[in-house]
Formats: structure tokens, sequence, C-alpha cells
């Protein structure tokens, strides 16, 4: 069946990792977000939203993410949300998990010392919660399926 | 050419005060072209923009003899993709070039990959790039665009179960 799939990142390598997951995505409905206007140009078949850039942390633009995340969750009703980080992925994943939807967190290939904060804090809405590192997998902890690289 | 690159979130000073002063010392031109973010260091030497498009990027990767950036994701894996030889020198927590330590670890982990050239520091950096310049550039293979199989039945199997 054809599945409703929000997949969401923010800038850099959060954007880069969550685009190699896309043969995952093949039959299905993708909508991505995240926060640079000009990533739209990687993904042109696809419904697109830019949201606000809030990683320096100012809490009007962190205010301002996370309602427009929370909006965009909200309005698309998603079967499916991914993220590979970081703080708008958590949003979606919180309010996503609570309207239904079934979650993924990938946590980012960079996370080889241990899994990052914006990870710890997508554990309990995550239905899957990747790390990327075989030797950071443990009962109760991250589960290891493969890596981007 | 080489493409210096520092991502799409903040400058990085010490990585291109360090490539201006390199391109000062070199006997023939040596054209550079490096993306400096905003508001950090002028370079003198180099051909620069503040921020590219992911289209000008791969541009200027699919271009570039020689990739040197930060230890971040987003441009190491691209740089692997186009299969181009890689001088990373990752930024440090301590110095507030990034939160934490994680890029120094990134580094670490990458250094023995084929390919790519770590300098830890700005000190090590010219010997680096003569390393890499010296290599033969044709021996890197290109890594796929996407992820491990593993990874991509995983999240397959869990989209279309339920």
């Amino acid at each position: 069946m054809r599945k409703k799939i929000l997949a969401i990142a923010s800038g850099g390598g959060h954007w880069i990792q969550l685009l190699r997951l896309r043969p995952a995505f093949k039959d299905h409905e993708v909508i991505y977000v995240t926060v640079q206007a000009s990533y739209s140009e990687q993904v042109p078949d696809c419904k697109f939203y830019k949201i606000t850039d809030a990683t320096r942390w100012s809490r009007w633009d962190l205010l301002k993410m996370i309602f427009e995340v929370c909006s965009i969750v909200i309005k698309e009703r998603p079967d499916i949300i991914i993220s590979t980080g970081a703080a708008p992925g958590v949003i979606a994943l919180r309010i996503g998990k609570w309207l239904g939807a079934r979650t993924v967190w990938l946590d980012s290939i960079a996370n080889f010392e241990a899994m990052s904060m914006s990870g710890m804090k997508a554990k309990p809405c995550a239905n899957l919660w990747l790390t990327q590192w075989e030797h950071l997998a443990h009962e109760n902890g991250p589960t290891y399926k493969g890596s981007v690289l | 050419m080489i493409f210096v690159t520092v991502g799409s979130q903040m400058p990085f000073d010490r990585l291109i005060k360090a490539m201006d002063q390199w391109a000062t010392t070199q006997k023939e031109p040596i054209d550079i072209f490096a993306q400096i973010g905003s508001n950090g260091f002028i370079p003198q030497k180099l051909r620069f923009a503040n921020a590219v498009s992911p289209k000008e990027f791969n541009e200027l990767a699919r271009s570039a003899r020689l990739i040197v950036a930060h230890a971040g994701m987003g441009s190491i894996l691209t740089a692997l993709e186009f299969g181009k030889p890689l001088v990373l020198m990752p930024r440090r927590g301590t110095l507030h070039e990034t939160r934490n330590d994680h890029q120094v670890a990134t580094a670490q982990w990458l250094e023995n990959r084929a390919g790519i050239y770590v300098a830890m520091t700005e000190v090590e950096l010219p010997a680096t790039l003569e390393k890499a310049l010296q290599a033969d550039t044709n021996q890197h293979d290109k890594i796929s665009s996407y992820a491990s199989p593993l990874l991509l039945n995983s999240l397959s199997d869990f989209i279309n179960s339920a």
C-alpha cells in the first residue's frame, strides 16, 4: 500500500544523509522538510517545505521552527516520519507519534562515540531508534541496522 | 582547481586562513575556490562565496582535483560520491568552532580510508595538502549515492509493514 512519508532533517550532513535513504521510499509519497530552500533542487518531484533554521538556538527562531513543524505534520498527517536529525526531527517525531504516525530516528553517522543529544530526546517517540554504529547498539538502547555509508 | 568548503552552518576561520596562507607560498599560482560561511575571515588569495547551492556545490566538487573540508558529514559524503581526494581538518569544540569534538572523532575514523588525508591542525595542513596532491587521484572508487543495502532494506520493511 502506498504510504505518506514525511522525511525531515536540518541542514548540511543531516540532509545529505536523509537523501541517501531515498531508495527505501520508492513507491511511496514523500514530503521533504528542511531548512534551506535551495535543497528543493535535489528532490524536484516531491512536495517540499522550508522551515526556519533554529540551529543557533535563538528562542524566537526555535519557537517559529516548532510552530512550522507542528503545522506541517498536522496538515499532512503522514503515515511514517523519518528523521536523521536534529531538532526539527525531534519535534516532528513527537507530534507525529501523538497523531498516530510510525516513526524512525536515524542518528547521524557523525555520532560515533554516543547518541546525539537530539537522538536521546527522540528516543521515547521513535518506533525505530537507530544508531549507525554497531558498537553503540545494545539492549534497551539504539538498534543498529546498517549505515548511510 | 581546489575546492574548499566549511559547510552550511558557520565559518571556520582557522581553515580559511591556513588555505589563504598556503596559497601565498605556492610558486605557481593555484586556483582555489572556497565556500567560507558568513561573517568570517575574508581570504586574499582565494576566490570565494559565503554559501553555495547544492547544484553549485556539486559542480565545484565535480571539477575539483582536490577537495578540502571541515570534517562534516555533508562535505565528506559528497566528496566520496565524486571519488575525489579529500583533505579533512576537524573543527574543535574547545575553540567554539562547533558544539563538541565530534569532528575530531569523525576525522579519526576516516583517516585510514583510501583517498582521505587528515590534518588534525592548521600546522599539519600544508604537508597534508602536498601529500594529497601528489597521490594518484584516479585510485579512489566513488561510493554509491545511497545508504547500505542493510539499512535500505530495514527501512523499506518498516515502511511496508502494518
